[in-house]
């Protein structure tokens, strides 16, 4: 099993906290995923913030600080230097993002921003797209863990390049990856995980479900169904139909 | 001294960081600053003096994915 900077994780699952009808039906919804990793993010202290981060602290997870919202490198580096020195970890999810429409990463951003961060000695977890080369020059950067997107942030989607995702995974086989943002359903986190995952993040589809503690768990088990298929071999698919129950022995009618 | 806090303007009359956080409320808060766009660690707001039209920002755990 790949670890995410040397941390082994309890579940492959990594939650977000925005968008939850209320604090309380968050904390529920955490609970009831058993998500290893809360994303969080920075702004400005308006009065809700202190309360908020006790919340965090205590669901006793790792966390994960965010650069959501950062359209340079520059604002995403000064984002990350201020979380770590708030929230005390070297973990940084950087997001750089590129276009307004689709939140996807700036590509060039991303790369400078993750060259200082890993000069740094940050812990980095890229918001990437499934493209090799990118993906290469992070590594080359100082990445050990990747995150490409399933499909455009809180769309819902699902893997929306399955055959980019596949190929990513075969080609950097010792580097952790999460598949971060676009899921909508349990089943879309279980296919990523089938296809050799190591986690997935997510956070609109569990918080804005109708019931997210519900959704929250139902993914917290696709998750643990997926990694486990994987680890099982799954057989592999073929054109033609392939008769299960043995023709020998059937009776003569 | 005039300055902008989170984007709102503020007169104040301590002279460090440190001296301006605890006079808005904020000497034991969990925050992250920046002054002026640079990121000010924690262990250097004691040592910073800040100046007329110094832009501060003050940041704190938020809801994020």
């Amino acid at each position: 099993m790949r670890d995410f900077y040397g941390v082994t994780l309890d579940s492959p699952l990594m939650l977000g906290t925005a968008q939850y009808p209320s604090p309380a039906v968050m904390e529920a919804a955490f609970r009831a995923s058993g998500a290893s990793v809360v994303t969080v993010s920075l702004r400005r202290e308006g009065g809700q913030g202190q309360a908020f981060g006790e919340i965090i602290r205590s669901l006793g997870v790792h966390i994960l600080p965010n650069t959501a919202g950062c359209h340079s490198a520059r604002e995403a580096i000064t984002t990350a230097r201020m979380a770590r020195d708030l929230f005390e970890t070297d973990w940084i999810k950087l997001e750089v993002i590129g276009h307004a429409d689709t939140l996807q990463p700036d590509p060039f951003g991303l790369l400078e921003a993750a060259e200082t961060l890993c000069a740094e000695g940050f812990k980095v977890f890229p918001y990437t797209t499934e493209d090799q080369v990118l993906a290469q020059r992070l590594v080359d950067a100082g990445c050990r863990v990747l995150m490409p997107w399933g499909s455009p942030i809180g769309s819902g989607l699902g893997l929306n390049n399955r055959y980019g995702l596949k190929t990513l995974r075969a080609a950097f086989p010792d580097v952790a990856m999460v598949v971060d943002a676009g899921l909508g359903l349990p089943s879309h986190a279980a296919d990523a995980m089938e296809m050799g995952f190591d986690a997935v993040l997510l956070n609109t589809a569990v918080a804005q479900a109708g019931d997210p503690v519900a959704m929250a768990r139902a993914f917290g088990l696709a998750v643990q169904a997926g990694a486990l298929a994987a680890s099982a071999d799954p057989m592999p698919p073929r054109e033609m139909a392939a008769p299960s129950t043995p023709l020998i022995g059937k009776a003569w009618l | 001294m005039k300055i902008d806090v989170n984007g709102e303007g503020k007169t104040v009359t301590g002279t460090t960081v440190s001296e301006v956080l605890a006079e808005l409320g904020w000497g034991e808060a969990r925050v992250a600053t920046a002054l002026n766009s640079e990121f000010l660690p924690k262990a250097a707001r004691d040592s910073t003096a800040l100046k007329d039209g110094d832009r501060l920002e003050v940041l704190a755990a938020m809801q994020g994915g």
